[in-house]
């Protein structure tokens, strides 16, 4: 028999777990990344010529990110690791990639993806002004480059990112103006989900009384009113709403901006999986098995970009995902380890999967902020159309479906393909047509899933 | 050394790692100096405020995503070519122009 052929997309936490599995079990997949290194997001490794230490870098992970890499140094001469690569499309059984303008496709005979998330945005009127940051994008300035992305910059949005950014950057030296949470104090709700991880919520109280303790203004429950500043100098001003009503204005030259993660899904979509809206999220993600099994066959997906369980979680749901892989192609000695782990690493995800509903809870997605975005605001940064054009699309013109008040708008279309205007496009089309968010959709993911050098050359 | 540089009319600050070797460049024929390990975005945004111009006429863009997903960052060099810069290690002698709108990424059709 031919060697089985696996590919595993992405090398953060979930796809080398993966790619650890396989090794394992005496095969040499295809590793996918399109980063320089591997690391994935939040174990990002640094330029080689950079000298910070683990501690410096990674905090309270730096033990996690050390054993990540190493795991990963170690597999590389058993791999088939292809670094600076767009796997860009998938039809008909293969994986299509490109790299430095060669192109080519690779059948699987199963295809793990793990290919992670991005920050979920919320337009602010101003957003598109030079200054304006995501949030992972702050963090990327400094863990990669040792940059703060302003002199003073304030952090806005909701989740554990907001706080965890902030005072990376506080640590670092550098100067903030405010953090402001849309979120108010979590509700009681929130507790027990919260709970199930214990560490990691006390973890992020303390990050937030460090902040408090710097004499950083931090407001929760906040409303984020716009971006201020000009065309040729970008933002100078955060404007936000207290809770209580009175607006405070925090002078900044950088605006860090998210609203937790929104799951990286183009690639699954074009396998044709199946989706399923999360509630707890507000937000269409991949429908899996406790495995990680598609309804696409052959495609298995694990990590944040199927279900944003944290690095923690993305690691055990990388190794389940190749497990179940192996069983499923009946290959020992994979099968047997299946047998022997999957209970155990289903517990594990469960337990995380109980504390990501607690954060939902506790840093709920602000749709009505969305869906009140004044007519004038920004909602894509790509083409500069505003929130009134995308409601006169969906009312006037009957793009009460979201990819076809895309089509009209064409919200959604631009440069980053939907990716930080599409979870607000929906709050938004949903209310002007006041239909459930479920109801208007989930924009479709297009291949390529990202824009292709122009002179592309084929290989077989 | 102090722990954070910042160069006058550069949007980011640096807050270490700066015992690296210089590398040099122009940004719209004007010479500045970055740093080896440096990403086109850094360099460009360490000595100015801007990476293009709005198509679309909104003004200065200087990125947004840091991480290869907003496109928002594509710049183009004296030689024709077009950097994403934030994915692209700076290199010595690379012509940045910022002053054109970039109207013609790279694009589906
Ligand atoms: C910007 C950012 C910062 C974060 N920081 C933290 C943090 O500090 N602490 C924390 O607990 N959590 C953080 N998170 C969440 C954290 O990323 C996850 O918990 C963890 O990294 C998820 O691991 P993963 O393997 O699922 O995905 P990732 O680590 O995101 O890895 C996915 C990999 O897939 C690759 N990839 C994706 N699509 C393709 C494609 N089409 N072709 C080729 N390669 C592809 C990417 O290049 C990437 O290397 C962050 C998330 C983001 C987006
Ligand atoms: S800044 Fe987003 S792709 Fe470069």
């Amino acid at each position: 028999m031919a060697a089985p052929r696996l590919i595993v997309v992405g090398a953060g936490p979930a796809g080398v777990r993966a790619a650890e599995a396989l090794v394992q079990a005496g095969l040499r997949p295809i590793v996918i990344d399109e980063g320089r290194r591997d690391g994935g997001q939040i174990y990002r490794r640094q330029p080689d010529n950079f000298k910070r230490p683990y501690a410096q870098l990674y905090g309270s992970e730096a033990a996690k990110a050390q054993a990540l890499h190493h795991a990963f140094d170690t597999l590389k001469p058993r791999l088939d690791y292809r670094p600076e690569t767009l796997a860009w499309n998938i039809s008909g059984g293969a994986l299509h990639v490109i790299r430095d303008g060669r192109a080519q496709a690779l059948p699987y005979d199963a295809l793990l993806i793990c290919s992670g998330a991005t920050d979920r945005l919320l337009p602010l009127p101003g957003w598109h002004r030079a200054g304006c940051y995501s949030l992972g994008a702050a963090q990327i300035a400094l863990k990669a480059q040792a940059c703060a992305i302003g002199r003073r910059v304030a952090f806005v949005g909701t989740g554990p990112l907001l706080y965890l950014v902030a005072s990376q950057y506080l640590k670092a030296g550098a100067s903030l103006a405010a953090v402001i949470d849309t979120s108010p104090a979590a509700p009681a709700a929130a507790l027990p989900g919260l709970l199930a991880r214990p560490a990691l919520l006390l973890r992020g109280l303390g990050l937030i009384a460090r902040l408090r303790r710097a004499g950083v203004p931090l407001l929760r429950g906040a409303t984020p009113l716009r971006v201020e500043g000009d065309a040729d100098n970008g933002a100078d001003a955060l404007v936000v709403r207290e809770a209580g009503g009175r607006e405070r204005r925090f002078s900044c030259d950088a605006v860090a901006m998210g609203y937790h993660l929104r799951a990286e899904t183009q690639l699954a979509d074009l396998a044709r999986c199946d989706f399923r809206f999360d509630d707890a999220s507000r937000q269409w993600l991949p429908a899996i098995d406790a495995d990680g099994r598609a309804s696409a066959s052959g495609v298995y997906l694990a990590g944040d970009g199927a279900r944003i369980l944290g690095a923690d979680g993305a690691e055990a749901a990388g190794r389940l995902a190749a497990l179940a892989a192996l069983h499923d192609l009946g290959l020992q000695p994979g099968a047997g380890q299946y047998a022997a782990e999957h209970k155990a690493l289903r517990a594990r995800l469960a337990k995380m999967e109980r504390f990501r509903r607690g954060l939902a809870l506790a840093f709920p997605w602000p749709q009505a902020q969305a869906a009140t975005l004044p007519d004038e605001a920004v909602v894509c940064r790509c083409e500069t159309i505003t929130a009134g054009e995308l409601r006169r699309c969906a009312t006037e013109l009957g793009g009460s479906e979201l990819n076809r008040a895309k089509a009209f708008s064409r919200v959604g279309m631009g440069r980053c393909q939907g990716r930080y205007c599409g979870h607000a496009g929906a709050e938004i089309v949903a209310a002007a047509c006041n239909a459930p968010v479920q109801q208007v959709g989930r924009l479709r993911g297009q291949a390529p899933v990202k824009p292709l050098p122009l002179d592309v050359e084929v290989v077989q | 050394m102090p722990s954070a540089t910042a160069i006058p009319g550069g949007r980011f600050v640096r807050l270490g790692e700066t015992a690296r070797r210089a590398v040099h460049l122009t940004v719209d024929g004007r010479p500045v100096t970055a740093l080896e390990g440096d990403t086109l975005l850094v360099a460009v945004l360490a000595n100015g405020g801007h990476l293009r111009h709005s198509e679309f006429g909104d003004g200065v863009r200087s990125g947004f995503c840091l991480m290869g997903a907003c496109q928002d960052c594509w710049v183009r060099g004296a030689g024709g070519e077009r950097w994403r810069a934030c994915s692209t290690p700076v290199a010595e002698g690379m012509a940045v122009l910022t002053q054109l709108p970039e109207a013609t990424w790279p694009r589906r059709d």
